[in-house]
């Protein structure tokens, strides 16, 4: 991993946040990728490999629930944090700062609801 | 029952002729822009002004006036700065999708170094996360051949042109209005009318009498002298000695306000800012032991490979803006000090929403773009207070003492509120307004330790310069 990557690195399959822990920031993928993982009565379903550019842990940001899935790093990573109070202090500022995260919501929405539809049609409701 | 209908007031009459006015200059399909400079403030400018001309069906052209090639190495396709990217613009930036590549980034810088008179302490950032990067602006020193990275202004602009901005090498160097509208000439005959001139061309240029003489009520920000250079140690000798660090000095030299020296890959840049800023000055910092520890060999420092003395904005211009034309970055207003570059964003954004949303009239720029500028502007006052408090301080070595004595306690700490150390730290990062470094220095937290340094430092001498000296 180049030193001049910006954010933490982290060793392959170690953990950047964890299903059920509290939050207060998001984080932005600098190199490498990630696995979104989601633990469902002991067992674990990936839901998303995440690359240079991508953002996750965005939720922590607008609601002060429990982080919804687990992420680890898939080989070596390097993810930089963005904190809520820097972030959010930027949007009461300047709003459309969250349009790039805004439309990246709308895009997984647009997925889910594809995914639903899929898992819909396989189960015959 | 209704109230009978008066007539409009003068204060109505005013508004209406105000807003008449504005919605009058509006950018429209087909509108050309010229953004003279293709710096960060140019780029981000155009790249905003595409961007939120595509959210509301805005067909717009900017065509960006840029001579130099950032690609080159040595003056000709520099910028002159310390190339330091604040922690908080890498998060604002990766929040807007601007994730700055590992091949811009000369280093990504995780801690601070504080070296004064008396001692040095090291000050972490609090994730122990590199969240500062260190670049070059242009494609890195003088006689520098082939390199391997790139040029942090080269690749704002590749953003802008990625967005749809195209650009010109070309000089501006007439500007005047024909028919309300503005006219650019370059040397080779080029001549071209716009809708919108957004002037981004830095404190370093000529072009600064150009809009003076078009009478827009501008007038160039103050600006002082500061000096940057290159010395070339080498990857293993820059990660040896000065590591994922920069390193920030206080010391009692007259004059200067702050300097600081940045590990960027075979390099080491250093900063001195301050007043009147000259050789001699240079020689006596280069002359301080704590300067000298921070090399390889402390007795023999190497010739510095590229150097020049910059001017940087020390006081904002008064009215950037008129109608059809802006200024943004340093030749508008820019942080006192540090994060010119975070500076360049916030302005250049305003103005490039101000164009799309509102309108290019001279009261559209005042009524949205202003605000952004004066906030800059406000918040420098703040700071030349905390600056001269800081000078107090750094003239007196009791001082000093106590400064790194509190530093060094709360570094050692595991956990715990670290006042005084996100003071510095945000003072040197530009990470925070300066409204909210002073408000931190109220709290008690911060004074009752300080206070009991202050004493302690009186009755000590010595033994402070081992605290915290390892990278």
């Amino acid at each position: 991993m180049k030193s001049s990557a910006l954010g933490r690195t982290y060793a392959d399959k170690e953990c950047i946040i964890r299903q059920g822990e509290a939050g207060d920031c998001m984080y932005v993928v600098q190199m490498g990728k990630v696995e979104v993982v989601r633990e469902e009565g002991g067992a674990e379903v990936s839901l998303a490999v995440l690359d240079e550019g991508d953002f996750f842990g965005e939720m922590a940001l607008f609601e002060k629930e429990v982080r919804s899935a687990t992420v680890r790093s898939l080989g070596e990573s390097c993810v930089l944090t963005v904190d809520r109070k820097t972030l959010v202090g930027r949007v009461q500022e300047d709003p459309s700062l969250a349009f790039n995260i805004l439309r990246t919501l709308s895009s997984r929405i647009r997925k889910l609801n594809a995914e639903l539809v899929r898992a819909k049609g396989r189960s015959g409701t | 029952m209704r109230k009978p209908e008066k007539g409009p007031s003068l204060a109505d009459s005013l508004t209406s002729l105000a807003q008449a006015k504005s919605s009058d200059l509006r950018l429209e399909d087909g509108s050309e822009i010229a953004v003279i400079g293709g710096g960060p403030a140019g780029s981000f400018f155009s790249y905003f002004v595409l961007g939120q001309a595509e959210r509301v069906g805005l067909d717009i052209r900017v065509d960006i006036y840029e001579p130099r090639r950032f690609d080159e190495s040595g003056p000709s396709g520099c910028n002159h700065c310390g190339g330091i990217i604040s922690e908080s613009l890498v998060q604002i930036l990766a929040a807007e999708g601007i994730n700055i590549p590992p091949s811009v980034v000369q280093r990504g810088i995780d801690s601070y170094m504080l070296h004064t008179d008396v001692g040095s302490t090291r000050i972490d950032t609090p994730l122990v996360e590199k969240r500062i990067a260190a670049v070059f602006r242009g494609a890195g020193p003088s006689g520098l051949g082939e390199s391997s990275w790139s040029s942090f202004d080269s690749y704002l602009l590749k953003l802008a042109v990625s967005k749809g901005a195209q650009v010109l090498r070309k000089l501006v160097n007439g500007v005047e209005f024909k028919a309300g509208r503005p006219h650019l000439r370059s040397p080779d005959g080029w001549n071209k009318d716009y809708d919108l001139v957004v002037v981004a061309t830095g404190v370093t240029s000529n072009f600064f009498q150009l809009i003076q003489s078009l009478e827009i009520g501008y007038h160039p920000p103050r600006t002082v002298k500061t000096f940057i250079c290159e010395f070339e140690l080498g990857r293993e000798m820059v990660q040896a000695h000065l590591g994922t660090s920069m390193h920030v000095f206080l010391l009692d030299i007259p004059g200067l306000e702050f300097a600081a020296v940045i590990p960027k890959g075979d390099y080491a840049t250093l900063c001195l800012l301050g007043h009147d800023i000259d050789n001699q000055m240079v020689e006596a910092f280069l002359a301080s032991p704590e300067v000298k520890g921070c090399f390889p060999d402390p007795e023999m420092i190497p010739e510095h490979v590229c150097f020049c003395f910059p001017r940087i904005n020390v006081q904002s211009a008064v009215q950037p803006f008129g109608d059809r034309m802006v200024l943004v970055g340093d030749c508008g207003v820019a942080r006192l000090y540090k994060d010119g570059i975070g500076a360049a964003y916030r302005t250049s954004k305003a103005a490039a929403k101000t164009a799309v949303l509102h309108g290019i009239a001279k009261e559209d720029f005042e009524q949205h773009y202003w605000p952004a500028c004066h906030a800059i502007a406000k918040d420098n006052r703040i700071g030349k207070f905390i600056f001269a408090f800081n000078h107090l301080f750094q003239g007196k070595r009791f001082s000093q003492r106590a400064v790194l004595r509190m530093t060094s306690w709360e570094q050692q700490k595991k956990e715990g509120p670290r006042f005084m150390s996100m003071v510095l730290w945000d003072l040197f990062t530009g990470s925070a307004a300066y409204r909210e470094i002073l408000w931190r220095t109220f709290h008690p937290a911060f004074w009752v330790p300080f206070a009991w340094n202050l004493v302690a430092a009186v009755f000590s001498r010595g033994g402070d310069k081992k605290i915290g000296r390892s990278l």
